[in-house]
């Protein structure tokens, strides 16, 4: 005799805590999914942490309808490093090392932040030759961060050889930072009042092979990819975000840009004399991804043409403020003055100290406006470092930008706000 | 041992099963796709143009991990990130191996604090160390060549 | 260093329709901080986007004063697109009485800036839609920002005290 065939019986609800482990109770899951998600009619979706196309370590709850995203819960904090606290613990020079580790594909526009800001609450005034080097600098890593965005990007969406292609320009990007400051992504390079050094004997020389290779391959990823009709159909109109819907969820960078608000911090409240140099900034029009990617492509070529501009007119002088307050003494200072020995321990150990108020300085960033808010207690170390970093508020925008797409499209979309997890967590 | 010598150029090599098995482990590694922080992004120079990770017989990274042997932990693991990560190394099939890219996997690194695990041998069992903040592409293939020779040096019973 | 000029904003204007919703204006280092009250904030940030055209919440966060009192302050970035013009708003909170109004009604932008205050400092967001820990687990016990944690967990380690560090060390098993 075969056993009695028990009827299915359909539970009240299909979600329990134990199948979903978004470290969610049933009660929040209610208010962020709709409620056919509870009957089974829809399907909950994990995606991530560890998925090749979420730029890192994020983590998405997708509740989709067939093919179609309803909602997408974003979880965060899988690269949660605690720098903000860590910096309590360390002086103001020793922090610099640390604002590399946010955003690490970018990480001299961090060292600016950070310093910027140090340098404000001191209200110090850089040497010109130091800003310009910093400017420099900085047009390098903003193109480094494009380029490791458009080679995972594409990587992405299915084109793999735009991927070799973008990492052989970058080795050649990092050839620099490496020449100036001895490593190739962590350079901290910038100090507070300046720069670590002087920049060494054939640094123009790679630079200027920088400016003269670019433009032509340039010209090969928009071979690749610009008219491509599989790129396009992939892009164009895919993952639109108005101009109002930008701005609200505080997005900032190419993101915004590309949804036609022209908003860039070297624009609006220049830093490092960025205003000396003639630039523009492209703006797009729809806010798809397709005018994302485009304003990201354009940025390469006015990046190019920064860096000529300040390598044309590079003055001569000091790359450190004359303040001893801040500035180490000289090496050969060092050598015969006792002071200078005692003086320079003293600031390794002991650091400066900064006196007590609050200060708020952005750069532009690859990313965004990255924003670094120090609260100083009148001592050597700070009270509060916090950083704004605009993937934060990019991904915020992520269930807006990808409610009603393809599931397919999902990556498209993250690729296109361009996150990096390290800054997003902290 | 004698056999060679007798056969002369025949083409015929001798030698253990342990030996040629752990010949064959070593040179077919395949990388989980797994990137957790900066060393992730080392970790893509050393697989894309100028470094070039094939040349060692890595060039296939899987992104699921019932089909890699070697898990390259590169970057800073979360107190948040640990368990996602125990339940990825359970996940990947015997023989397994661990890499510990830069110093924030292997100790903690400058973050000594509340969120950071301080070193991934807390977590899963590491093979190699691999030094650096991150680790230039070129101490990544060292570390990768190190574990290569701990493979073939791997005794046949401790894999049953 | 250039400073970013603030002298575009009218405060005589700003503190004339606000009234006592204004505690105090402070301008230091070329930037505005309007420190106002809890029970106000939402005013103050309503008029700021409404009548003054700071369409941008650029960042929120929180300092921890310890041991001042009050101890805690709730700092918001404003930024106007429009205008060229950033202002700070802050609101001090005392120790026993983490809680303040929600701004993600009039910022959307405020949502997740809010959840990670609450999951590092512990300050409670009145309205919000979500407040639930967004950076660390949702079992971890205690908020880390505040001033009692301590910054650093291990033992440095050096040659005297090594052994000692190894041997307390929870190594992983097969």
């Amino acid at each position: 005799m075969a056993a009695q065939p028990t009827l299915y019986e359909a539970p009240e609800s299909v979600l329990t805590e134990s199948n979903v482990q978004l470290d969610i109770t049933i009660e929040q899951l209610k208010k962020l999914v709709s409620p056919r998600a509870f009957t089974g009619e829809t399907m909950l979706l994990n995606m991530g942490p560890q998925h090749p196309s979420t730029h890192g370590v994020l983590r998405l709850l997708l509740e989709l309808d067939g093919e179609t995203i309803i909602s997408c819960i974003p979880d965060i904090g899988f690269l949660h490093t605690g720098i903000e606290k860590t910096h309590e613990g360390k002086t103001y020079s020793k922090g610099i090392p640390l604002t590399d580790r946010t955003d690490y594909l970018a990480p001299l526009s961090n060292n600016m932040a950070y310093v910027g800001c140090v340098e404000k609450l001191l209200d110090l005034e850089i040497p010109l030759r130091a800003q310009y080097i910093r400017v420099i600098l900085l047009e390098l890593t903003r193109m480094n961060s494009h380029l490791v965005w458009l080679a995972t990007h594409a990587l992405d969406i299915g084109a793999m050889s735009v991927f070799l292609y973008c990492m052989r320009e970058r080795e050649m990007i990092l050839d620099v930072f490496e020449l100036v400051a001895g490593a190739r992504m962590m350079t901290s390079y910038f100090r507070v009042g300046g720069l670590w050094r002087d920049i060494p004997a054939g640094f123009a020389e790679l630079v200027q092979k920088v400016l003269d290779i670019f433009p032509q391959r340039l010209m090969e990823y928009e071979k690749l990819l610009k008219d491509n009709p599989m790129w396009k159909e992939r892009t164009v109109g895919i993952g639109v975000i108005s101009k109002e819907d930008a701005i609200a969820y505080g997005m900032t960078g190419p993101s915004l840009r590309g949804s036609g608000v022209n908003y860039d911090v070297r624009k609006a409240y220049p830093y490092n004399s960025y205003d000396h140099f003639e630039f523009s900034v492209p703006v797009g029009s729809n806010g798809d991804v397709y005018d994302r990617y485009r304003c990201r492509m354009e940025e390469f070529h006015q990046s190019l043409k920064i860096i000529e501009q300040a390598m044309k007119r590079l003055p001569a002088g000091p790359v450190m403020v004359d303040n001893r307050k801040v500035a180490p003494p000289p090496k050969h200072e060092i050598a015969y003055s006792m002071e200078s020995l005692i003086h320079h321990f003293k600031l390794w150990t002991e650091g400066f100290s900064v006196p007590e108020g609050e200060a708020y300085f952005a750069v532009e960033s690859g990313k965004g406006e990255f924003g670094c808010y120090i609260s100083a207690n009148g001592g050597p170390k700070p009270r509060r470092v916090h950083f704004r970093a605009p993937s934060f508020y990019n991904l915020q925008a992520l269930p807006k930008i990808s409610r009603g797409c393809l599931i397919a499209d999902m990556v498209a979309i993250i690729g296109s706000i361009d996150i990096v997890l390290g800054e997003v967590d902290r | 041992m004698g056999l060679e010598q007798k056969l002369g150029d025949m083409g015929v090599v001798t030698t253990s099963l342990e030996k040629a098995i752990g010949w064959a482990r070593s040179n077919a590694i395949w990388p989980m796709l797994f990137g957790l922080a900066c060393c992730a992004i080392e970790m893509m120079s050393t697989q894309a143009s100028r470094y070039d990770l094939s040349r060692f017989g890595m060039e296939l990274m899987r992104a699921s991990p019932r089909q890699s042997d070697l898990m390259i932990v590169a970057g800073r693991v979360s107190r948040k990130m640990a368990p996602v990560l125990r339940t990825l190394y359970d996940q990947m099939p015997e023989p397994k191996w661990v890499i510990a890219m830069g110093d924030c996997a292997s100790c903690g690194g400058v973050f000594n604090n509340y969120a950071i695990v301080q070193g991934v041998d807390e977590i899963v069992p590491v093979d190699v160390y691999v030094a650096g903040c991150p680790p230039r592409p070129e101490t990544l293939i060292e570390g990768i060549l190190k574990l290569q020779d701990k493979i073939k040096q791997e005794p046949l019973k401790k894999w049953q | 260093m250039p400073v970013v000029d603030s002298s575009a904003l009218d405060l005589t204007r700003i503190t004339g329709n606000l009234g006592d919703a204004i505690a105090q204006v402070v301008t230091a280092h070329g930037e505005t901080t309007l420190i106002t009250t809890r029970e106000r904030v939402i005013d103050v940030l309503a008029y700021l986007r409404d009548g003054e055209q700071f369409e941008m919440l650029t960042d929120e966060t929180c300092v921890d004063y310890y041991p001042k009192e009050p101890r805690f302050a709730i700092v918001y970035q404003l930024n106007s697109l429009s205008r060229r013009l950033r202002v700070r708003v802050k609101v001090f909170l005392t120790e026993y009485d983490k809680s303040i109004p929600t701004a993600t009604d009039i910022y959307p932008s405020a949502n997740w800036a809010e959840r990670e205050i609450y999951d590092l400092f512990g300050v409670i967001f009145e309205g919000h839609p979500d407040l639930r820990r967004i950076v660390l687990p949702a079992g971890y016990e205690g908020h880390p920002l505040l001033k009692e944690v301590p910054v650093t967990v291990e033992e440095v380690a050096f040659s005297f005290n090594r052994r000692r560090i190894d041997a307390d060390k929870p190594y992983a098993r097969e």
